[in-house]
């Protein structure tokens, strides 16, 4: 028996995305699960009732019998106390949730005996970022907030020189290089416009400068990654630094875009009153972080208002100002959940608490919250952070084996050492003189041998081989000096097989001929190769 | 020519080894150190054939010995193709481990040669004998078998039989228990029968440690035969009192053993693990990945025009070259391809992992060969920073050195095994015959990345065709 996914129109006033859309309508089928909509739900994202209904799924009147037909709900936004009720007994809700933000609202889906999987509680590991929703969310607000800034702005982002005089270029300051913030970046610099950036994690850098933007440090030491990727909160001075940074910006731009959270804490405040005074007339700022307070302090969330001559954008739904992108891809981050939910594709979800994605993802569980989850194992390494010490780590352990570490290689240190001196004490008891003499000579070489073979360029690791194959060839010498020997002074204990030696001495100086020519040769061959 | 002047000829025998091995260090030089080393042998040879240990009534057979095997090396060098080199140098490994069984033996039964010592020196010759033909033998039976798996006529796949551990200990303890009897013989005929025994255990034991290990593993026993045909040599030194023998051999010995260390290093194995062999299955103990290692995402296959398509875009151009390169004889159409792009201005450029291939260094020799300048040839290390600067990377005929796995996946068999990071570039395009895995048995999640390509095929052919859809 298929489980059926619905998909109720979002009540929250202005919200215009909807949880799912055609295309994933049809591959959630595939994945054995029947889906109903309600009647309207796709409206404000221009997607009629027939669009879903050509690709499979139910039109379903009234958002009640939604709910009370579903045991999956997908929703946007966190459902309101009225959804709440709606909830079947036992239900599954997949949505925004802010856990942290919204314990009572945790409660009374507990109390319902719901499993709950909410979208902002994924976790940042490389596996999880097909269905990390908020990057996908964060992404278009970053977009939407340059739109919104050039709505509001009065002049062109891009430079020119026209007939009626030259325009200089918009410039453009974004505070956070996360998702919303790269994403702002490379729509500004689309446009036109010179970009800077900041943040506090100094390894975004590059990734600023690859979209287009200008990094602008702050002149303070102190590394600012947190948990997961995401920024923490900074020292005092470092703070002091930061301000002075972006009270010189402020007099020198046109458009502030922030975007500065921290996971869990209002959002910092970064350009005070005396800032906006400062800025240009005409010029915007716009607070990507308003719903959890703004980075500015004369923000008003989910408004614009002018101060000072400053246009302040507070919108807290920028993503749902572009509603079919955002449902698509929320919905494309949706279906990645459902695969993951139900592996056996039968139309079956299975809830699977050993898996690390869907455990994070899950807030509460049959009634009980589940919420916070466990420390992930791994932060989602900052791409492009260190590929060098993620390489040489492995590479500094390898010689001792599987997962050998330092205290290994001292005990194997300890056991050479310890053999070897048993070897030493073993020769120097017994051998005599004239062997020692041998092998003084033997260790040296060894260790000449080792010296110099490291410095060989691993290119040419293969004429290495070749040539030291030809040098041992050395031991025709062995041959030479058996083939026809003068007679020994002292009579030996018997007579010596001279024919017998002889052709054991000729094949054997025939056979290192093979190798003294033909590895030299081939040597000079593969070398004359080389070449720049 | 005096005792004493063949000593110093000897000494400037070894300077002009060490100084060749030396002279590899880089490209340049390395022409001048062959020389030194061709030099160094000249000498050495020249000076023991007009020393006093040689007479005149053994000269002819030395020259004949030394024309007839002598032209028969350079036949060999002349035609060889480079793809064979892996074949060449496992057969003359086996040249070397069987002149030095054959000096033993006839050490051994040379009665002059042990005439005048004391009874311990006696044994210690004894012994440097025993065990000069030990790895003589070893070297001589494990060579044969690399050189016929690696030119195709043995299968590939490693041969484990049932405790096998136990049989190669076994073999161990009689070798040590026909040691002690050959020790205490009283005559040559009496000291014969061990000496025969130990061979017969040793080459089976060559014949089966070979045999043991897979097909990937092949660089560490190349480069670990090359090390034993350096100790044999020192051995023999041991046994004749020569001290030039026993410095090149030891040269020649560590030269082989670092080799071997870093061919482990590149695929972090332990060598004990490799030498103990069954690596590389490819069937029987095919690793099973943990639920979640299942690689998602789909495979995007690709014509050889799309490929020219994303070259012609590309600035940058890396090509990753394995095994499948060497197989397919591409080399050459690599350096067209190469040569084509370049003139359009884009950087192309070689990344080298350590164990491509099946020696250290293969494919290197093989890009040297189709005339890629080596300054474009770079090692993994070198080359790893740049691939999220990179537009496209071309993987030809390799697998494992590829395999995000070894970072990602702790459980899977290739893990912390250093590797390509083709995946961080801007699209990957890997050229391969099939879906197949690995050596190491292991899938590849690379395949199913979101910017990986592949293109299905022989890899030469598949490669003509791209160059052709470049140049129209």
């Amino acid at each position: 028996m298929p489980q059926m996914i619905g998909v109720p129109k979002e009540v929250f006033p202005g919200e215009r995305r909807v949880a799912t859309v055609p295309e994933v309508v049809q591959k959630l089928i595939k994945l054995g699960f029947a889906v109903s909509v309600e009647s309207g739900a796709g409206d404000a994202a221009n997607i009629s009732d027939d669009a879903y209904r050509a690709a499979g799924a139910t039109i379903v009147d009234g958002a009640a019998r939604v709910w009370a037909e579903s045991d999956i709900v997908f929703k946007v936004r966190g459902p309101t106390a009225a959804e709440v009720g709606l909830l079947r007994e036992g239900g599954t809700l997949v949505s925004f949730i802010w856990p942290a933000q919204n314990p009572e609202l945790l409660q009374s889906l507990a109390a319902r005996k719901a499993t709950v999987l909410a979208m902002d509680s994924v976790p940042r590991i490389s596996r999880a970022q097909k269905l990390d929703a908020l990057s996908s969310m964060a992404n278009i607000g970053g977009y939407r907030a340059v739109i919104e800034a050039a709505h509001h702005f009065g002049r062109f982002f891009t430079g020119q020189i026209t007939a009626a005089g030259k325009v200089p270029p918009a410039k453009v300051f974004i505070i956070g290089a996360g998702v919303a913030g790269l994403a702002a970046i490379g729509a500004a610099s689309g446009l036109g416009a010179i970009v800077r950036a900041n943040d506090t994690r100094p390894e975004v850098a590059d990734q600023i400068k690859s979209l287009g933007g200008d990094f602008v440090p702050v002149d303070y030491v102190e590394e600012g990654t947190g948990v997961g990727g995401y920024a923490k909160v900074m020292s005092e001075g470092f703070q002091k630094a930061q301000r002075e940074v972006f009270a010189k910006q402020a007099k020198e731009v046109d458009i502030i875009i922030t975007t500065a959270l921290i996971p869990g804490k209002p959002a910092p405040k970064l350009i005070t009153a005396e800032m906006v005074q400062s800025m240009k007339p005409g010029s915007i700022i716009v607070d990507m972080a308003a719903e959890q307070g703004g980075n500015c302090e004369l923000t008003e969330p989910g408004k614009v208002v002018v101060k000072h001559g400053v246009t302040i954008i507070g919108y807290a739904d920028l993503p749902s100002r572009l509603p079919t992108q955002a449902s698509t891809l929320y919905a494309t981050n949706l279906f990645r959940l459902s695969e993951e939910l139900c592996k056996t594709k039968d139309g079956v979800i299975d809830v699977n608490m050993d898996d690390e994605v869907i455990r994070g993802t899950t807030v509460v569980k049959e009634g009980t919250v589940t919420w916070p989850p466990p420390a992930p194992k791994l932060s989602a390494a900052p791409a492009g952070a260190k590929p060098a010490t993620a390489i040489v780590a492995p590479a500094a352990k390898k010689g001792h084996g599987h997962g050998g570490g330092a205290p290994m290689a001292a005990g194997t240190l300890a056991i050479m050492f310890a053999v070897a001196a048993v070897v030493f004490w073993f020769v120097g008891a017994y051998a005599p003189a004239a062997f020692l003499g041998h092998f003084t000579v033997f260790v040296l070489a060894c260790f000449v041998g080792y010296m110099v073979v490291w410095n060989v360029t691993p290119a040419l690791h293969t004429p290495l081989m070749s040539v030291t194959n030809a040098i041992s060839s050395i031991i025709i010498i062995g041959a030479l000096v058996q083939i026809a020997p003068p007679v020994a002074a002292v009579a030996g204990q018997g007579v010596r097989p001279d024919a017998i030696i002889r052709w054991l001495a000729v094949a054997g100086i025939g056979l290192t001929a093979i190798n003294m020519f033909g590895g030299f040769a081939v040597t000079q061959r593969m070398l004359e190769m080389f070449r720049k | 020519m005096s005792s004493s002047l063949v000593t110093v000829s000897y000494i400037a025998a070894i300077i002009l080894f060490i100084l060749s091995l030396g002279g590899l260090s880089n490209p340049e030089s390395s022409r001048r150190g062959n020389l030194y080393g061709m030099i160094g042998m000249a000498i050495a040879v020249l000076a023991t054939i007009f020393g006093p240990r040689v007479t005149g009534g053994g000269i002819a057979w030395i020259i004949v010995a030394l024309l007839a095997g002598g032209t028969v090396g350079i036949y060999l060098a002349r035609t060889v193709r480079m793809t064979q080199m892996p074949e060449l140098v496992a057969f003359m490994h086996s040249m070397v481990g069987l002149a030095a069984m054959v000096v033993g033996y006839a050490s051994y039964v040379d009665p002059t040669s042990t005439a005048g010592l004391s009874p311990a020196e006696h044994s210690i010759h004894s012994m440097e004998v025993y065990i000069g033909v030990l790895i003589g033998a070893v070297t001589l039976s494990g060579s044969v078998i690399a050189f016929g798996k690696l030119a195709g006529k043995i299968s590939g796949a490693p041969l484990a039989l049932p405790a096998r551990h136990y049989l190669n200990l076994v073999g161990l303890l009689v070798v040590i228990w026909y040691g002690r009897e050959f020790l205490n013989a009283t005559s040559i005929e009496q000291g014969m029968t061990p000496l025969i025994i130990m061979s017969v255990i040793a080459l089976l034991f060559g014949i089966h440690m070979v045999m043991a290990i897979g097909g990937a593993d092949m660089p560490v026993v190349v480069s670990m035969l090359n090390s034993y045909s350096g100790w044999a040599a020192a051995a023999t030194g041991f046994m004749l009192s020569n001290d030039l023998l026993i410095v090149t051999g030891a040269l020649v010995g560590s030269s082989g053993a670092i080799l071997s260390y870093i061919m482990c290093q590149a695929m972090n194995r332990h060598f004990i693990s490799v030498i103990a062999g069954g690596f590389g299955s490819g069937g029987g103990t095919a690793p099973v990945a943990g639920g979640d290692a299942q690689p998602a995402g789909e495979v995007v296959p690709v014509s050889a025009t799309e490929t020219a398509e994303l070259l012609k875009e590309a600035r940058s151009v890396i090509i990753v070259p394995g095994y499948g390169m060497a197989v397919a004889q591409a080399q050459h159409t690599v350096y067209e391809i190469t040569k084509f792009l370049r003139e359009q201005g884009k950087t192309v450029r070689f990344g080298i992992h350590p164990v491509a291939g099946r020696m250290p260094g293969h494919m290197n020799v093989l890009l040297a060969e189709a005339k890629v300048p080596y300054d474009i040839v770079l090692e993994m290390d070198e080359i790893n920073e740049d691939f999220p600067e990179t537009d496209v990377s071309m993987i030809i005929g390799a697998n494992d050195i590829v395999n995000p796995s070894a970072q990602d996946d702790p459980n899977s068999p290739i893990a912390g095994m250093p590797v390509l990071e083709v995946w961080k570039g801007k699209t990957s395009i890997v050229m391969k015959r099939s879906m197949a895995s690995g050596y190491a048995g292991v899938d590849n999640p690379l395949f199913y990345k979101e910017n990986n390509r592949m293109l299905f095929g022989d890899a030469k052919k598949m490669l003509d065709e791209v160059l052709a859809a470049l140049k129209a």
